[in-house]
C-alpha cells in the first residue's frame, strides 16, 4: 500500500473513531470509581473474601434428612486452579462436626505393638513432616449419574463435586507405628473417630506404611473441624470414607472389624448381583467444569476447563471429544501433574452458536481411562449407589445454555438413593 | 574393639527401628480405659459378657429406636431395619437395603449400635442392652429364633444371609493377595 493512501485511511479512520466515541455511553459509571476516593477497610487479623463472592459456597441437598449425616458438594464450576479453599471442601460426616480442643486431643495406638503409646498434638507436630497434595473424594461422589434419565438441571457440583484437593501437612503414619513397634501377626488397622458416631474402618497395615499420612494442617493452616480437626487419616488415592477424621484411637490387629461403613453401606452392587467389599481405589474422573451444566455461554473464543484425578496415580491425558467419543482431542494438563491430585486441564475453543455436545475422559498411568455410561453399567449395578465414573457429556444448545448431555439407558427409572448427598430420586 | 562394639551397637539401634521417642508408653489397662467404644471384630473378639433376649431389645426398641426407624423396623424418616431375610439381587433398591437382607455380618451390629446409636444420644445404651437389641433385630429379620440367647459366644457363629453375595474388589486382591474376607 502507499504511504499516501495508508495515511489518508488512518485519517478517516481517526476521525470516525472520535465520531464514534462520542456517541458511546460509557461502559462503567461513577461507582466505578468509588473506591478511590475513600479509605479502604482497615487491616484485619484473619482474611475474608469479598463479600460478592458469599454466593460461592458448597451445595447441601435439600433432601437431606438431617444435617448431622450426610454430604455437601464443593462448588467445583466455580472455583480454578486445583487447589480447593477450606471453607469449601466437600464434608462428609456421620455423627456432626465435633469441636476438639488441642489440648485435650490424645491419639492412642494400642493392640497388636510392643509399645502401646499416646500422642498429644504437640508429639505429632514434632515427628518429620510431610507436606503434599491429594485429593479426596467420597466413594459415593458421582451418585447423580446413577439416576435415569439424567437430570437436566445437573451442574458440575453435583455431578462430581464430592472431592476436593488440598496440601495436607502432617506425620507418616509409618514412623508412629514403628514407634509404637508392630508386632508381626498383626495386617490391620482400626482408626477410630472422635465423633459422635465414633466412626471407625479397617486399613490394611501394608497401605499405612506405604503413604498414609496423620494430618494437621490443611492449605497450610491447621485442618478446618469439618475436615478432621485436629488430626485426620490422608490414604492417598483411596475413598474418602477410609480416611478418618478427628483421629483419636489406632487399634492394631490381625483382622477387620467389617464395621457398619464398610458393609452395610460402602459395598458396591455389581451387575452381576455380587456385593464387592474394599472398594478402596477411586478410579479416574474427570469433569469438564466450563462450560458445564446451567451455565450459559456465547459464540465466540472460550477456554474449556476441568479438573481430572486418579486413586491410580498420575493424570497421564485428559481427551475432549465434540461427537460423542467418535474422535477424541487431547487437552492441556498445567503442571505440576502429581499422583493422586487434581490436575486442571484445558483446551482453547471456538463456539460457533451450534448444538454441540462435550465430553472428557481422564487417562492414568495405570492405562485406566473412563468408561462411557452403558460401559459403566455392565460391569456396576443399577442400584449401586457409589463409585459411578462414567464419563460425564455437557449440552450446548443454540441459544448458550448449557444442560446435561448424558444419554438415558432405556424406559426403567432408576435414581440415587439418598445416599451421603442426600441426592434422593424424584422423578 | 570398643569402637567396633560402639559402631555395631548404633547399627543395632538402627535397625531396631530408629524411633523418635515421642510419645508415651502407656499400660494395656490405661489403653483399655481410653478404648470407650471398643472395635468388635467378626470373630466376636471386643464383645462384652452379658447376654440379649428378644423381648427385653423389644420394649428398648420402641423407646429408644422406633421413632427414627419405624415401628417393626420398616424405616423411615431413616434406615429400614427389617427386611425378609434373603439378600438383595441387583433389582433391589438402596432404600430397601436392611439388616437381614444386606448385612453380612452379624457382629457389625453390635459393633455399630453401641458405637453410634441412638443418633444423638452413641453411648448411652449398656451393653446389655445393646444385646438386647442385637437379639431383637436379628429376630425381626428372620435370622435366629425367639428364645436364641445372643452373647460373646454365639454372635459370631450367627450366619447372614448377604454373606454369600460378598467378594473381595478384584483389584484389591490383586495388590493384597493376602487378603481375604472374614
Amino acid at each position: 500500500m502507499d504511504r499516501r493512501k495508508f495515511f489518508r485511511l488512518l485519517g478517516a479512520g481517526g476521525i470516525f473513531g472520535l465520531l464514534k466515541a462520542r456517541a458511546q455511553t460509557p461502559p462503567w459509571d461513577e461507582e466505578t470509581f468509588a473506591s478511590m476516593k475513600t479509605l479502604g477497610a482497615p487491616l484485619s487479623e484473619y482474611g475474608q473474601r469479598s463479600p460478592f463472592e458469599e454466593g460461592v459456597v458448597r451445595y447441601i441437598s435439600p433432601n437431606l434428612r438431617t444435617r448431622h449425616s450426610g454430604a455437601d458438594f464443593a462448588p467445583l464450576e466455580k472455583l480454578e486452579g486445583v487447589i480447593t479453599p477450606n471453607g469449601l471442601h466437600f464434608e462428609r460426616h456421620h455423627g456432626g462436626v465435633p469441636q476438639v480442643d488441642p489440648a485435650k486431643y490424645r491419639l492412642v495406638i494400642h493392640g497388636m505393638v510392643e509399645r502401646p503409646l499416646v500422642f498429644t498434638l504437640e508429639d505429632l507436630k514434632r515427628f518429620p513432616s510431610v507436606t503434599r497434595t491429594y485429593f479426596i473424594e467420597c466413594a459415593g461422589n458421582g451418585q447423580n449419574g446413577y439416576r435415569n434419565p439424567p437430570d437436566p438441571q445437573l451442574t458440575a457440583t453435583r455431578s462430581r463435586g464430592l472431592a476436593s484437593n488440598a496440601s495436607w501437612t502432617g506425620v507418616p503414619l509409618a514412623l508412629l507405628l514403628k514407634e509404637a513397634g508392630v508386632k508381626p501377626e498383626a495386617k490391620w488397622l482400626i482408626p477410630e473417630g472422635m465423633d459422635a458416631a465414633a466412626y471407625t474402618r479397617s486399613l490394611p497395615l501394608e497401605k499405612a506404611m506405604e503413604d498414609v499420612l496423620v494430618a494437621y494442617a490443611q492449605n497450610g493452616e491447621a485442618l478446618r473441624p469439618e475436615q478432621g480437626y485436629p488430626v485426620r487419616l490422608v490414604v492417598p488415592g483411596w475413598e474418602g470414607s477410609i480416611q478418618v477424621k478427628w483421629l483419636r484411637r489406632i487399634l492394631v490387629t490381625d483382622l477387620p472389624a467389617m464395621a457398619k461403613d464398610e458393609t452395610s453401606e460402602y459395598t458396591d452392587v455389581m451387575a452381576d448381583g455380587k456385593v464387592w467389599a474394599f472398594t478402596w481405589i477411586m478410579d479416574p474422573e474427570s469433569i469438564i467444569t466450563y462450560p458445564s451444566g446451567l451455565q450459559q455461554i456465547k459464540p465466540g473464543f472460550h477456554e474449556i476447563r476441568g479438573l481430572a484425578w486418579s486413586g491410580y496415580g498420575r493424570i497421564t491425558k485428559v481427551e475432549i471429544s465434540f461427537d460423542e467419543g467418535k474422535t477424541w482431542r487431547q487437552a492441556t494438563l498445567e503442571p505440576p501433574v502429581e499422583r493422586y491430585a487434581f490436575v486442571r486441564f484445558k483446551m482453547p475453543w471456538h463456539w460457533d452458536g451450534k448444538e454441540v455436545v462435550l465430553w472428557s475422559r481422564a487417562w492414568d498411568e495405570k492405562g485406566n481411562t473412563q468408561p462411557t455410561r452403558e460401559e459403566f453399567f455392565k460391569k456396576w449395578g443399577r442400584n449401586n449407589r457409589y463409585h459411578y465414573n462414567a464419563i460425564q457429556a455437557w449440552r450446548i444448545l443454540p441459544d448458550g445454555r448449557v444442560v446435561n448431555g448424558d444419554r438415558p439407558l432405556g424406559q426403567q427409572a432408576f435414581g440415587p438413593a439418598g445416599g451421603c448427598g442426600g441426592e434422593v430420586f424424584d422423578g | 574393639m570398643v569402637k567396633r562394639i560402639l559402631v555395631l551397637l548404633a547399627l543395632l539401634g538402627l535397625a531396631v527401628g530408629a524411633r523418635y521417642n515421642l510419645g508415651t508408653p502407656i499400660s494395656e489397662e490405661l489403653a483399655a480405659q481410653y478404648d470407650i467404644r471398643p472395635a468388635v471384630l467378626p470373630d466376636g473378639r471386643g464383645l462384652p459378657p452379658g447376654e440379649g433376649k428378644v423381648e427385653e431389645g423389644e420394649r428398648i426398641y420402641a423407646e429408644k429406636c422406633a421413632s427414627c426407624h419405624g415401628a417393626r423396623g420398616e424405616g423411615y424418616p431413616f434406615n429400614r431395619l427389617v427386611a425378609e431375610p434373603f439378600p438383595i439381587t441387583p433389582d433391589t433398591e438402596p432404600a430397601e437395603f436392611a439388616i437381614g437382607n444386606y448385612w453380612q455380618y452379624a457382629t457389625t451390629l453390635y459393633d455399630y449400635i453401641r458405637r453410634a446409636m441412638p443418633f444423638g444420644a452413641a453411648g448411652t445404651l449398656t451393653n446389655e442392652e445393646v444385646y438386647h437389641l442385637v437379639a431383637f433385630l436379628l429376630y425381626m429379620n428372620g435370622i435366629i429364633d425367639a428364645h436364641e440367647p445372643i452373647n460373646q459366644k454365639t454372635l459370631p457363629q450367627v450366619r447372614m444371609p448377604a454373606r454369600e453375595l460378598l467378594e473381595l474388589d478384584p483389584e484389591t486382591k490383586r495388590r493384597f493377595p493376602w487378603l481375604t474376607l472374614p
